[in-house]
């Protein structure tokens, strides 16, 4: 009996894991598709500005080395909890959610510059394709907090259980697929913006 | 407080009029004949809330039935008009109104009616035929249903208050930007879609999941009937495409609502890129749609012929060929937007090479067949009219996969006809092929076989009918989605063939509605008792008719192909081997499916009519659903041994008396 | 016994009276229907129509080794394998054959490589975008379409028409379109084949027409409530009566911008008319509408290459 349920519970473990990897195969295909359309809208600024006059590239460097280092916290967290330490978890998920707090303020504070200078989305495609690349991204990032803090609270509530290892898995996988996106963001749109 | 929406959003002429009558005279009959009957409990705790694959199923098939039903009125609709508007003649509908009946025949027919019936089908056999108790994820799958169903509610709104699109089927811009379409007709198109898209991507990993993990032992891909193959195919196609439809339909909303400018025709925005977007997507689709169907047929030709598959691995390398090559041949839809020769040359090319792993699909079945003992029920006719429509569907898309020609009969009648002869021919056929065949393992009763057969005959010659005369006057330069003409064309004649064509086909339906009715009358004769009603071949057939709910009381080992047609032979004479049980767990039902669908119709809804606060309701409604549910414990009944043997035995003892 | 299968003959007799009876009744009403019929697409008027037409009924003829063998095997095997034939040899597990199986890999496989050899080449001689040539100079035809109408400017004429394009026979037309209205398919049939029109750039067309005629045009393309009456008449007339409508034409009411975006706002079924064109830079200005700014000119080139 107990040995039949281990077994289920390692056979929905893999299917889970097989149904997280093909839904960030198709979230994948959804940032490959909005950079296309990046791409393809780069130059049509339709006279407004272009990235080079736009984009601050230290400003955006300190937001890309926030959420390379929430990735390495996301890691100890995950490292925390199979050595079955619920606080030492709790904690590097904690660093990590401020860490993506930040980032995710530092994009805020960004658009909102952006907008106040009068270079809105409906200034031209180019700037319509930016913000919702970015702004897509960003929003992938705040589902990825909400995740994160309802992970804390079943933590505090529940300890290491198989459910919550396995959730913590899962969330691990979705923030550096976000950290492997944000690179493509920072080199496609900032760094190569900023050059041509 | 309710954004746009005011009371003129109601309609006003009488043929509109009708169709809102319709949708809300037939929603109140169901909700009178709930309470007349009392069956709101029995309807939430039997079907709604329901995470069996099977149930699910069923309720996708009757929810794509009705909008086939819808599909066809619009299809008649657009037929009289096309029928009557020669020279002065006006015909029925006004411009306006016909474009939004043909935008909503394309839609209704692609999205909830072709994808309805796909994934009904899938859920009703694909975890039959791997041997397995469940998908992957029932709860997911309720939720890809009730999303579905959100947009199904949001499409038949638009009948009622407001409008539906008039850009045709896909929309495309800069007609269906802002400033050319105002009004809500393409919103309600945009988010019908977005949502039921979004329940299909769902669904394409969920069914992914299934078939990857959730094989019977000894089940290896490669001894996967090929049905289950062309779930695969298709599914990963939903998983590349569905995506792009996804941001495309993201994008043009962006546009509409928040002033961006993708697609607009200033401001840097590029049409062109959403004609690309959107075949990047359509084209993939087309292929969704029909690789089911392909295994549909395969198992059909296999089973009448009692013998094994031709060409099984040539089928699954074919299969793999379409799934790749589908991706890389959408600019063939518009060779007339003025790209290169070299540019148009080879999405030409690619377009023909898809012709040669269908060729061998079809050649496959016809040695299938060859050496059989071929029994013509109802499936095997649908099966051989298909092989006609779809070979001569096939040659008119290579006749149009060379650019030069398809300068000549682009957008003209001649193209209508080709996709609906694929469409047509092959997905609707190969469904009705498959509802016959695996009728009495649903419901465990086989359907009217006369019936059917006139039902077949009918759908055949109507299709014909109203099919070819459109070839014919797409090379008269007869352009799509006219709502007049001049008389001096010589048109009209074959407007009126195709009319009665669809006439004939109506008479098709009639006798399927026909055949539903007796075949439930006379459903004591007709009982399927031993569980395998056609000399099947496949898992499904190798337990009870309808199968319980927990599919197979012993998870059955395979060994080979035709896994169920070898257990056959292996146990002729012998007696079956005494079995034991074990406990099954089954997972409860949930309502927090539909609540995710209803609080996406509101998202739709409010976004539609711009009201945003009920849009945030929908957003943090669902928020909350999801925590609720991922915080909850699995939620999970177990079946003991001791009543998994007892229904397994009123399953079989309920087939002996049935026999006797 | 005897008797049962007597009234099934008779049942079986009466299905094909009546199937017969149908088949002369749908061919019969496909005739009447087709009574007047004619086909642009085959009646041809120009090179470039004339070549597609061969090229229709070429892929078409070539199409016919696939359809016949499938149609004849799927009829020849179904009778031959019927469960009722007892003297059909069953063979229910013979599922492979590599010969066979190379075959219909291989043959279908040749067949595409030809028609590809096909596609390549007739891509290229019939592409929209390659002028034609003899040895009259070619006419150069500004096509904007509207909501719901067709406008031709004539730029080195100085003149323009709506509705009704003219030009003279056996002299190449270069036809420059764009849209100021959603997208929209010039199409003349008779001449060859479509090309798209869209907001804010060119697409190019060169056909010929090798007599003179009145041939229907029309938009492909949906584009709003008056699609269906975008249609217009291409007029291919003798160099002489192009030269007195030229001239005739120059002496009628003026065309400039303002009385442009008269002519631009929606309209349905809208007559033919003709104006002598003020205004030399109409086109160009039509296509910046587009552009709020002029820097953005580098993506709004229509060709890809």
């Amino acid at each position: 009996m107990v040995l039949s349920h281990a077994r289920e519970r390692i056979e929905s473990d893999i299917k889970v894991t097989l149904g997280f990897w093909l839904y960030l195969m198709t979230d994948c295909i959804l940032f490959a598709t909005l950079f296309a359309v990046y791409v393809v809208m780069q130059p049509a600024t339709a006279g407004g500005p272009s990235g080079a006059e736009l984009f601050d590239l230290p400003f955006v460097l300190g937001e890309t080395l926030l959420l390379l280092f929430s990735s390495f916290t996301c890691g100890l967290a995950l490292l925390a909890a199979r050595a079955r330490s619920k606080n030492q978890t709790i904690a590097w998920l904690l660093v990590t959610v401020g860490l993506g707090c930040a980032f995710l303020s530092m994009e805020l504070y960004e658009f909102i510059h952006l907008i106040n200078e009068g270079f809105g989305w409906q200034r031209s495609g180019f700037l319509s394709a930016f913000f919702v690349l970015v702004g897509t991204h960003g929003l992938h990032i705040l589902v990825g907090i909400l995740w994160a803090v309802t992970m804390i609270v079943r933590l505090s509530r529940e300890g290491l259980t198989h459910s919550t290892n396995r959730k913590l898995t899962l969330f691990s996988m979705f923030w550096h697929f976000l950290d492997v996106i944000w690179i493509f963001i920072f080199t496609i749109v900032y760094m190569i913006g900023a050059i041509s | 407080m309710l954004g746009n929406l005011t009371l003129d959003a109601l309609p006003h002429d009488p043929i509109a009029g009708g169709g809102a009558a319709m949708v809300v005279g037939g929603g109140l009959t169901i909700v009178i004949a709930l309470f007349v009957t009392k069956r709101w409990t029995w309807l939430w705790k039997e079907w709604l809330t329901s995470l069996d694959p099977k149930r699910i199923g069923i309720m996708y098939l009757i929810v794509a039935l009705a909008m086939l039903l819808r599909g066809f009125a619009d299809a008649l609709m657009i037929r009289t008009q096309q029928a009557l508007a020669s020279g002065d003649a006006a015909g029925i509908l006004t411009s306006d109104h016909f474009q939004q009946v043909f935008s909503a025949h394309g839609t209704i027919m692609i999205f909830f009616v072709a994808m309805g019936l796909i994934f009904g089908i899938i859920n009703l056999i694909l975890p039959l035929q791997l041997g397995s108790r469940d998908v992957a994820f029932p709860f997911l799958n309720s939720v890809s249903f009730w999303l579905f169903i959100a947009g199904f509610i949001l499409i038949n709104a638009s009948l009622v208050i407001g409008e539906f699109s008039a850009a045709g089927w896909l929309a495309y811009p800069p007609l269906s930007g802002i400033e050319y379409s105002p009004g809500v007709g393409v919103d309600y198109w945009i988010w019908a879609l977005q949502i039921s898209g979004i329940g299909s991507l769902l669904s394409g990993i969920n069914f992914m999941v299934t078939i990857f993990k959730m094989r019977a032992p000894g089940m290896t891909l490669m001894k996967m009937p090929i049905f289950a193959w062309s779930v695969l195919c298709s599914m990963s196609l939903v998983a590349f495409a569905f995506p792009i439809l996804t941001v495309t339909l993201t994008l043009l909303s962006l546009d509409r609502l928040l002033g961006m400018h993708f697609f607009t025709s200033d401001m840097g925005g590029n049409p062109m890129m959403y004609i690309n977007l959107i075949w990047a997507w359509g084209h993939p689709e087309v292929y969704i749609l029909v690789l089911p169907a392909f295994g549909i047929f395969s198992e059909i030709v296999a089973t009448f012929s009692s013998k094994r598959l031709f060409g099984y691995a040539s089928m699954v390398w074919a299969l793999g060929a379409i799934t790749v090559l589908s991706f890389i041949v959408w600019l063939h839809h518009f060779f007339t937007m003025g790209a290169g020769a070299n540019v148009n040359a080879f999405f030409g090319i690619m377009t023909a090479v898809i012709a040669i792993p269908t060729g061998v699909k079809i050649f496959n079945w016809l040695f299938t067949m060859y050496g059989g003992r071929i029994r013509f029920t109802t499936p095997m006719l649908w099966f051989m009219g298909f092989v006609v429509t779809f070979t001569l569907g096939g040659v008119t898309g290579v006749l149009m996969s060379v650019p030069a020609i398809d300068f000549q009969v682009h957008n003209s009648l001649f193209l209508i006809a080709h996709f609906h002869t694929m469409i047509i021919g092959g997905v609707v056929f190969g469904f009705f092929a498959g509802f016959t065949y695996w009728f009495p393992k649903i419901f465990g009763f086989k359907l009217n076989e006369r019936l059917g057969v006139y039902a077949f005959w009918l759908w055949l010659i109507g299709f014909l009918m109203a099919f070819v005369p459109l070839y014919i006057l797409g090379l008269m330069g007869a352009t799509r989605r006219l709502d007049h003409y001049d008389a001096s064309l010589g048109w009209q004649g074959l407007f009126v063939v195709a009319g009665i064509g669809v006439l004939v086909l109506g008479l098709g339906v009639l006798c399927q509605i026909a055949q539903l009715v007796v075949s439930i009358r006379q459903r004591n004769q007709n009982r399927d008792t031993t569980g395998d009603p056609w000399g099947g071949r496949t898992l499904e057939w190798a337990t009870p008719s309808p199968a319980p709910i927990y599919n197979f009381a012993q998870v059955p080992e395979v060994t080979s192909r035709d896994a169920f047609w070898m257990m056959k032979e292996r146990q002729r004479g012998a007696s079956a081997p005494r079995k034991s049980f074990s406990p099954i767990t089954i997972p409860n039902n949930s309502s927090l499916g539909v609540a995710i669908g209803m609080l996406s119709f509101l998202i739709g809804f409010g976004l539609i009519w711009h009201i945003f606060w009920l849009a945030c309701v929908g957003i943090v409604g669902i928020i909350i659903v999801i925590l609720i549910r991922t915080t909850g414990d699995e939620d999970e009944t177990e079946l003991s041994a001791v009543e998994v043997e007892r229904i397994d035995a009123a399953a079989r003892h309920e087939t002996r008396k049935k026999r006797a | 016994m005897l008797h049962s299968k007597k009234r099934f003959r008779l049942r079986r007799r009466y299905k094909i009276l009546i199937s017969l009876f149908a088949g002369c009744v749908i061919v019969s009403v496909m005739a009447f229907a087709l009574q007047n019929a004619h086909f642009p697409v085959f009646d041809t008027a120009g090179e470039v129509a004339n070549k597609q037409r061969d090229l229709i009924i070429f892929t078409s003829i070539l199409s016919l080794v696939i359809i016949v063998p499938v149609f004849g095997l799927l009829f020849g095997i179904a009778w031959r394998f019927r469960a009722t034939n007892t003297k059909a040899k069953y063979r229910p597990n013979w599922d492979h054959s590599r010969v066979a199986e190379t075959i219909w890999w291989g043959l279908p496989g040749l067949l595409i490589v030809f028609l590809s050899v096909i596609i390549w080449t007739s891509s290229h001689e019939l592409d929209p975008y390659r002028p034609l040539t003899n040895n009259k100079p070619a006419v150069t035809v500004q096509v904007v379409s509207l909501q719901w109408k067709w406008l031709f400017i004539y730029p080195d004429q100085k003149i323009a028409s709506v509705n009704v394009v003219q030009f003279p026979e056996d002299t190449p037309v270069n036809f420059v379109i764009t849209a100021d209205s959603p997208m929209n398919s010039f199409w003349i049939p008779q001449l060859g084949g479509q090309v798209y029109a869209m907001n804010g750039m060119t697409t190019k067309l060169h056909l010929i027409a090798d007599r003179t005629g009145n041939f229907r045009g029309s938009s492909a393309n949906l584009s709003g409530e008056g699609f269906a009456g975008m249609k217009f008449t291409a007029r291919s007339t003798s160099e002489q009566d192009f030269e007195n409508w030229v001239t005739k034409n120059q002496t009628a009411q003026t065309l400039d911008w303002a009385k442009y975006e008269e002519l631009a706002k929606p309209s349905k079924d809208q007559p033919e008319s003709v104006y002598a064109l003020n205004d030399s830079g109409l086109y160009d200005k039509v296509i910046e509408k587009y552009m709020s700014e002029h820097s953005s000119t580098k993506m709004k080139s229509g060709h890809a290459n």
